[in-house]
């Protein structure tokens, strides 16, 4: 039962943190699809 | 004579008004080529009366039209239409001020194709394929019902899984079931859910579900990288599988066939979850990447090569895809490969819970009854019970 647990706190974690780096790392949707001229959040 | 003075007055004053409008330089109409300017607009927003003559007569003079190579030429011998046409195959020269490969693909002919298949043939044969799943279990625990220990518990439990295994097998277990109910979220949407809930229910369920589906994934994928290391010396195929699958393992006759750590159908279910599973990996690295990696066109092309396709009757595939439709056909090899696995888990997960006695400890606990142990996984407990005489219970093995 700890295991199972542990192991679904871990799939939270890893997904906030997927998240994150994703995010930090310039992979966002928007970083992706948008040149320099584009300004989305201005 | 009052009246006579202002007419003389008047025709004084325009007189005045026409030498002062003769006097005035022309405008300066060279910025706009000769077109009227800001200037020209603006005296007419204010009422002014604005001399059109520069214009009045310039509507056009085929003669007068810039050359084919210049600038402001004609198309000369190309129409609008062919533009269109340059668009709708990809053939037009474009620059987009958005990044990416689809960023200058303005226009392509798989959406239609993916859409229809994607809300009819997948949704309804997925739909049936997981129901039918499901009526199949309940008719199979009708009839055989559980799975019972035949004979009797001995009350001593052997470590089956180890906390690490156990951690691996719900990491797995929990992200799949996550991402099973979320890509059905996605899937059924616009068909299911949208009617019969609203669009502003659907919206925040659909945000929060695309969330969790991209995001969850990683761990689906490192858990399957666990569960291949830690497992897959325990399943490759041996004779033991032969008698067990030809004895349809026990299911329906009395005894069971002996197996090892894992027998053939726990074997098949590990297979079927490492290559779908990987197979569901790569297209749902390929959607969460869009258009980075393109699977389709390269495996298209060896198919071809091989004859595969011809020998299957589907005669030469495409090989030159727009990057949507790589995507869209990633998409729906995702969709297809993961209900194949969810039909294949839904069976798994029902003989590992209620359709067995004894089996879900190895999986809650780690401990098994001997007894259960000694019925399904027989030629295991020897290895276990060989190994503990050889390694007496309180000595440290040699590291």
């Amino acid at each position: 039962m700890k295991a199972m647990l542990t192991a679904f706190a871990a799939t939270a974690v890893i997904a906030i943190g997927a998240d994150f780096i994703l995010g930090q790392a310039g992979f966002s949707s928007q970083e992706q699809a948008t040149g320099a001229a584009v300004r989305l959040d201005d | 004579m009052f009246r006579m003075l202002m007419a003389l007055m008047l025709s004084l004053s325009f007189v005045t008004i026409a030498q002062a409008q003769e006097d005035a330089p022309a405008p300066d109409r060279s910025a706009t080529g000769g077109a009227q300017t800001l200037e020209d607009i603006l005296a007419r927003q204010r009422g002014e009366e604005v001399d059109n003559s520069f214009r009045r007569s310039n509507i056009g003079d085929p003669d007068g039209a810039a050359g084919l190579a210049n600038q402001l030429g004609t198309l000369g011998g190309a129409s609008d239409p062919d533009l269109w046409r340059a668009l709708r195959f990809g053939e037009a020269k474009i620059t987009a001020s958005n990044d990416g490969p689809a960023a200058t693909t303005l226009i392509q002919d798989g959406g239609m194709r993916w859409l229809l298949f994607r809300e009819g043939p997948l949704a309804t044969y997925g739909g049936y394929l997981l129901g039918g799943t499901i009526v199949l279990l309940v008719l199979f625990f009708l009839i055989r019902g559980r799975i019972r220990i035949d004979g009797e518990r001995t009350g001593r439990k052997i470590e089956r899984f180890k906390a690490i295994e156990r951690f691996g097998h719900w990491l797995l277990a929990g992200s799949f079931i996550l991402l099973g109910i979320t890509g059905l979220v996605s899937l059924f949407g616009r068909k299911v859910l949208i009617p019969a809930f609203g669009h502003e229910a659907f919206a925040t369920v659909a945000l929060l579900s695309k969330w969790v589906h991209n995001n969850v994934s990683w761990a689906f994928m490192v858990a399957l990288i666990m569960i291949f290391v830690m497992w897959v010396i325990h399943n490759l195929p041996d004779r033991t599988d032969i008698n067990w699958l030809l004895k349809g393992g026990g299911i329906f006759s009395k005894g069971h066939p002996p197996a090892k750590k894992f027998n053939a159908g726990q074997k098949l279910i590990f297979w079927s979850v490492i290559v779908l599973g990987t197979s569901i990996s790569v297209s749902g690295l390929a959607l969460l990447f869009p258009f980075e990696i393109n699977l389709f066109a390269p495996t298209f092309a060896k198919l071809n090569n091989l004859g595969i396709s011809a020998a299957l009757g589907l005669g030469e595939l495409p090989t030159a895809l727009a990057p949507h439709e790589e995507m869209q056909l990633s998409q729906l090899w995702h969709a297809i490969v993961s209900f194949a696995l969810m039909a294949i888990i839904l069976a798994h997960i029902y003989i590992g819970s209620v359709g067995m006695e004894g089996a879900y400890d190895a999986m809650g606990t780690g401990q098994v009854e001997e007894q259960w142990a000694r019925e399904h996984h027989s030629l295991w407990v020897d290895e276990v019970k060989a190994k503990e005489t050889d390694t007496p219970q309180g000595a440290t093995p040699a590291e």
